[in-house]
């Protein structure tokens, strides 16, 4: 008798001590919640990742690519050499950005529409993964050379086009799944293969509050639309390592990698370096976001 | 025997039927000048309610609701200083010191006693406000400054605007009888 006594006493202040929050949460039903910063930046390194600008938001992204560290002491291991990318990307919606760029590889500008279709979100009507697609197309301005004869403008022009598929498992780590198909209107060597398909992995670590380690790898499938064309295996598949560091309205991304070139068609498809022969590219990001929202 | 079982339901019955005033769409800013540029952010989902049977209040804030003008601030705000992945919520629940007459209409200057909730750091607080009911509405007002050292909010050394030690912070919520 007196233990159900106590019991009821204790049942009786527990009542007390939940209380109030557990009305509120009767009252008012959780909001569907986004989740955030899969990645730092658009990039992963040289490929998208799933993340696109918020609405009204530029970002003013520098990127530069050194020659390779096996280029020994007399070109300072790569640093006498530098090709670049300049580049103006803008959210036109908080799913729907557009881009524009340049670079000094190939003289080429491209351009590119990236659009969130799934987030990755908790509550109800909740997703595990984001899905973004990226259509991207890319022209060659160089002037027509007996070593790359064009015949016409078309031929200058590549499209890109890849699924982004990413997942933040928690606040310490990302991945993402790439799946990638390149066109190339015309290829420097005709015994390659005009379109390559390809399975990309990529993903980053926090280390710190403000700097991750990131990684980044395209696998070309041994796959072609023409028969007896494979994809030319004096290039390499792109490998790439390095870390973002995040400072106020700049990323900085610091990596090392065997692609030289920074638009689509160049490192997916085109990628001359091996890690293994030491042909390692230094070079950086520099992403800077300017608001224009007037709320 | 059976009369205990009827005591406790007699308890669970009572607390069922308690008077409670609820605001679903609360307003809590904050703004923190700075060198550089200002710092403010928006959350106007901010869930709160008031038993006015035992006086008390408690106040819900999810993290990931407060809007930035500049989306960069606000994923670092999420990302860095709040970590609202792993403390989602914001939470304040405290008794009101002085006898309300919810029953009429009026005004009052009021304290409230209890513990704030942020980033992990419960501290015990003693906030001020002003009330006023009117209509059987209650409409609440509250300013306080939450020291980010209280909280374990470390602000980095990297960087360049500083950002000030103590945050300003801004509440209005309607509450309704439920």
């Amino acid at each position: 008798m007196k233990r159900i006594l106590v019991l009821g006493l204790l049942c009786a202040n527990f009542a007390y001590g939940q209380d109030l929050f557990d009305e509120l949460d009767k009252n008012v039903k959780p909001s569907k919640s986004y989740t955030s910063a899969t990645f730092k930046s658009t990039r992963i390194i040289n490929g998208h990742s799933n993340e696109t600008m918020a609405k009204n938001h530029l970002d003013f992204r520098i990127a530069h690519r050194f020659g390779k560290l096996n280029d020994g002491p007399y070109n300072f291991f790569g640093l006498d050499q530098a090709t670049m990318r300049l580049g103006l990307e803008y959210g036109v919606t908080d799913r729907f950005m557009v881009g524009l760029g340049r670079s000094t590889s190939q003289k080429t500008f491209d351009s590119f529409a990236k659009y969130k279709i799934l987030r990755q979100a908790k509550g109800p009507i909740s997703s595990p993964i984001s899905l973004t697609a990226l259509g991207a197309w890319d022209a060659i301005s160089l002037s027509t050379s007996p070593q790359f004869v064009f015949n016409n403008n078309l031929e200058r022009w590549t499209y890109t086009g890849q699924l982004l598929i990413a997942r933040k498992f928690n606040d310490k780590l990302s991945l993402q799944l790439s799946p990638s198909y390149v066109h190339r209107n015309k290829v420097e060597n005709t015994t390659d293969p005009n379109d390559i398909f390809l399975i990309g992995i990529g993903g980053r670590t926090k280390i710190t509050k403000r700097t991750t380690l990131n990684a980044e790898y395209f696998y070309r499938l041994p796959v072609s639309l023409e028969p007896g064309l494979l994809p030319n295996t004096s290039n390499y598949n792109s490998l790439s390592i390095g870390f973002d560091i995040e400072t106020g309205g700049h990323v900085f991304q610091l990596h090392f990698t065997n692609s030289l070139g920074m638009v689509e068609r160049q490192f997916l498809t085109q990628t001359a370096g091996a890690w293994t022969k030491g042909d390692i590219h230094y070079g950086f990001n520099i992403s800077r976001t300017f608001s224009f929202d007037k709320k | 025997m059976k009369k205990i079982i009827i005591f406790l339901l007699g308890i669970s019955s009572g607390a069922f039927s308690q008077n409670y005033y609820v605001c679903k769409a609360g307003q809590t800013s904050f703004f923190s000048e700075t060198p550089m540029e200002n710092i403010s952010a928006l959350d106007n989902k901010v869930a709160a309610v008031i038993d006015t049977d035992k006086n008390e209040i408690a106040v819900k804030i999810t993290m990931t609701d407060f809007k930035f003008k500049n989306h960069l601030m606000e994923e670092h705000f999420n990302e860095n200083y709040m970590e609202s992945d792993k403390f989602p919520l914001g939470t304040f629940k405290g008794k009101i010191q002085e006898t309300v007459d919810y029953s009429k209409n009026g005004s009052y200057d009021i304290t409230a006693v209890g513990s704030l909730n942020m980033h992990g750091v419960t501290k015990e607080r003693t906030l001020k406000g002003k009330m006023e009911i009117l209509n059987g509405q209650i409409k609440l007002n509250c300013d306080f400054e939450i020291p980010l050292k209280d909280h374990k909010i470390d602000i980095p050394t990297l960087v360049i605007a500083k950002i000030a030690e103590s945050i300003a912070v801004k509440n209005t919520f309607v509450f309704t009888k439920k």
